[in-house]
């Protein structure tokens, strides 16, 4: 090849990458797009503070369901939590020999697990014997699939600690757990709070697990252990709907999830940015 | 017709910091030529940006002209990848392609350059690895992996892979630096062996090598060319206060 | 335990550590006990659900493609055979693309215009299943029924592959959502593999006088593409369970057939469609046992892929799914 034809084919080559990254991203713009064509007449004050109407009439909201997913999200925060970052911890400080490898390993394979398995597991755990949906099960599901998340998220935060700032903290003869939930913890906090939204993120979307454990509800929730409604639900539940309101309802409904998932995805990526200020 | 490598007025930095100020010099065709300085002097960039390495590195910036061989490297229309098919460069740490095998590593370059024949390959492959001393060593092992050989003959085989292309000029970035006293004692008895066909410009940190393998010897400091002479003069009668201090080893 | 309480003072000069480290040594190591039980517990609750349907058909639910709930006859064939068809024709989209775009970000693209591009990334990661499962339906099925099906049809018509009426939904819309779902992953693990690859290797090639793409060619893919495959798998890991978006668009009938216009159904998907409905226990098991299938797959899918790109550059970030 002459060097001429060598510089065409770099220049070739670096088009097409482009274009490959190009076309990678579109389907985000074509869908944000349509989102706002589709959804955003829908979205008005009764969307978030009505009930469903019944089929045949028009309006109503999904106030229940976005409710509903908050909730869900909260209670599954609250049992995923500390169980993910004390995990998280442990894998980070641990000088044991089997259990850390054996538990990093599992948090990659339930990473890498279907949400609509983790959904099978919650109805055999929770639904079943309770006889009955729940917003526990949903929570539940949601839970599992935070857990690895936010166990690795933690893990890598808090290696990032300076070793010297843990010498320095015990040669005061300050005990090593006073080390750890004062001075580790905190430091890594940013880094943490960044997972823990990561995560949220990334179950605020989910409708399979929920599909049978939550199981959705035209009204609002009547407890813990009773059916409850979810906007990704409501959303599936409406696109398969033969109805035009329903539809656009859904097209609402998913502008009002995507903005919530970007926003939470947004402020975390505004905390990464403190992060490395904070720890370095 | 050979006229060495003529550096005017070399500025270069990284970001913000000027790490080059204002080198000017004249390298001797068909020589070696060694620069010395403590570490961060800015004696790897200055080589670098004699073939355009320099500004691989996000943010870094070249001012002045280098002209290697009658080429004006800086100058607008030249690409870099042109330049540095004329000019060899070997790193401080071996970095054969451990994909490839030895003789696929040592053809890499001429590859590139769009040579088909066979025979033309063999016997370039051959030829360099001759000339980087390592064919009787490896002949009966080409189709191993690059990465299978001591470092060494790792750091050959990457000498052997820059002379395929039969550049003028070779540029040393502390080729030794990796390695034990006896594959640094190869490497620098092929230096010598290499010098009447090539042009040499050798980064090293160790003044003893700079003295054995070399002709002439640039010292830098703090991103100056402090002082350039042969090396015998430099070495023995330095001319700058800082040289000395450096050479004696009152500092660094 | 008995033993340590009998000589605590004799402990404790062997040790000495306050009350406070124990008991946190205790609770950390239970949170990451409780992690593994979980699993434990998952693979547990999944064997003994799906145990009649095992105890049913044997092997047999492997090899059967009748799926019929009325008659209590179930076969596994059809789903199977619609998660690995919608799954390759995905990877053979998103390949391509992945790796073309995890080039442009770790190699050819000015520096500048990187960090917003792999932002961008990461959202079409974050998007929900579901919202694409709504623009598949509106959006992608009508423009493949209208356009593309049509065209297609009249060009490679010949095959197979391409015959039968253009409903829109079916295979060939179920595997472009899935494309489209699984490249920002590829993307996002091929380029932090890229960016693995050691500086030394590429300046060995631009100092050997190659352009920037000849040196990603014979420096940095070549070096990292065990790390590429691991990425590859992590995609078809994804693709396999991915459920919403795919029974929104994949047509939904538990049929083997050979062109892409038809529909079709994946395990993910009945278990997702079929699942609250189950009326009898065997039906649940069934599905129960479907979804075990699925979780055996991925977990041996995603534990190959987490090696191959270990080995390229230790245990690279894992994006954050």
């Amino acid at each position: 090849m002459t060097p001429r034809a060598r510089r065409g084919v770099n220049v070739l080559m670096s088009w097409l990458a482009a274009l490959a990254a190009g076309l990678v991203v579109l389907p985000l713009l074509m869908i944000f797009a349509f989102l706002l064509w589709q959804g955003a007449s829908a979205v008005n004050l009764d969307f978030f503070t009505h009930l469903p109407k019944p089929v045949g009439e028009v309006g109503g909201g999904m106030a229940n369901a976005i409710v509903g997913t908050l909730m869900l999200l909260a209670l599954a925060a609250v049992l995923g939590l500390p169980v993910g970052i004390l995990g998280g911890l442990y894998l980070a400080e641990s000088r044991d020999r089997r259990l850390p490898w054996l538990a990093r390993f599992l948090a990659d394979v339930l990473n890498g697990v279907p949400s609509i398995v983790i959904g099978i597991f919650a109805y055999s755990v929770i639904v079943l014997p309770m006889r009955r949906f729940s917003a526990l099960a949903g929570a539940f599901a949601l839970a599992v699939i935070m857990l690895p998340i936010v166990v690795r998220t933690s893990e890598e935060l808090v290696r990032l600690v300076p070793a010297s700032l843990r010498e320095a903290a015990l040669a005061l003869g300050i005990p090593q757990w006073k080390v750890l939930l004062r001075v580790v913890l905190p430091t890594a906090r940013a880094g943490i709070i960044t997972g823990v939204m990561v995560a949220i993120a990334r179950v605020a979307g989910e409708t399979a697990p929920l599909l049978f454990t939550a199981f959705g509800n035209r009204f609002w929730h009547q407890g813990l252990d009773q059916p409850i409604a979810a906007l990704p639900l409501q959303i599936f539940a409406y696109a398969i709907a033969p109805y035009d309101d329903w539809h656009r309802q859904a097209w609402a409904g998913a502008l009002v999830l995507i903005g919530l998932v970007f926003v939470v995805s947004f402020a975390a990526r505004l905390a990464t940015s403190g992060r490395f200020t904070g720890v370095r | 017709m050979a006229d060495g490598i003529v550096v005017r007025d070399l500025n270069a930095w990284f970001g913000n910091a000027h790490v080059l100020h204002g080198i000017g010099v004249t390298i001797a065709p068909k020589a070696v030529t060694a620069v010395i300085g403590p570490s961060g002097c800015g004696k790897s960039t200055f080589i670098r940006c004699l073939n355009r390495m320099h500004e691989v590195v996000p943010g870094a910036r070249v001012t002045g002209s280098v002209r290697v061989e009658g080429l004006d490297v800086y100058a607008p229309g030249i690409d870099p990848v042109q330049v540095r098919r004329k000019i060899g460069m070997v790193f401080q740490k071996p970095n054969p392609f451990p994909t490839m095998s030895v003789f696929d590593n040592v053809v890499a370059g001429l590859r590139l350059g769009g040579v088909r024949e066979r025979s033309v390959i063999d016997e370039a492959a051959e030829r360099a690895l001759r000339q980087a001393a390592l064919w009787d060593e490896v002949k009966d092992q080409l189709g191993k992996s690059g990465v299978s050989l001591s470092g060494g003959q790792q750091q050959r085989v990457c000498i052997a892979r820059a002379l395929a292309v039969e550049p003028e000029v070779l540029l040393m970035d502390e080729p030794c630096s990796a390695l034990d006293p006896i594959a640094t004692a190869k490497i620098e008895e092929l230096i010598l062996e290499l010098r009447s066909t090539l042009t040499i410009v050798i980064v090293t940190h160790n003044m003893q090598q700079a003295a054995r393998v070399s002709e002439s010897t640039g010292f830098f400091l703090l991103g100056e060319l402090v002082e350039f002479d042969v090396t015998r003069q430099l070495f023995t009668n330095p001319r700058d206060k800082r040289t000395e201090d450096y050479i004696t080893g009152r500092f660094g | 335990m008995a033993v340590v309480a009998a000589v605590p003072r004799v402990e404790a000069q062997a040790a000495p550590r306050n009350l406070g480290d124990q008991v946190l040594r205790l609770v950390l190591r239970a949170a990451a006990l409780t992690l593994v039980l979980l699993v434990l517990a998952m693979v547990v609750s999944m064997v003994r659900a799906s145990w009649p349907a095992m105890r049913a058909f044997g092997w047999r639910f492997l090899a059967t493609s009748t799926w019929d709930p009325v008659a209590e006859q179930f076969g596994a064939i059809p789903f199977v055979y619609g998660t690995l068809l919608s799954s390759l024709l995905a990877l053979l989209i998103a390949v391509p693309l992945g790796i073309g775009a995890a080039i442009y970000l770790a190699e050819l693209a000015p520096a500048w215009i990187r960090p917003p591009i792999a932002f961008l990334v990461e959202l079409v990661a974050a998007v929900p299943s579901v919202i694409y499962g709504l623009w598949g339906i509106f959006v992608l099925a009508p423009l493949l029924r209208v356009w593309v099906q049509p065209a297609l049809g009249k060009t490679l018509g010949f095959l197979p592959l391409f015959q039968g009426p253009p409903y829109g939904v079916g295979m060939l819309a179920a595997g472009i959502i899935l494309a489209i779902m699984v490249v920002p992953y590829i993307t996002a693990v091929s380029r932090e593999v890229l960016l693995a690859v050691p500086t030394s290797q590429r300046e060995a090639a631009l100092a050997l006088g190659a352009t920037r793409w000849e040196t990603t060619r014979i420096a940095v893919l070549r070096y990292g593409r065990s790390g590429l495959v691991g990425a590859i798998l992590l995609g078809l890991g994804r693709a396999l369970g991915e459920t919403m978006a795919v029974t929104m668009v994949i047509g939904n009938r538990p049929e083997v057939a050979v062109s892409l216009f038809a529909p079709g159904y994946t395990m993910a998907s009945v278990v997702a469609n079929e699942f609250a409905e189950a009326t009898s226990d065997l039906y649940l098991a069934a599905l129960i046992e479907i979804g075990l299938l699925l979780f055996v797959v991925t977990v041996i899918v995603n534990a190959l892929a987490r090696l191959l790109v270990w080995s390229v550059g230790g245990p690279v970030k894992a994006v954050r799914e």
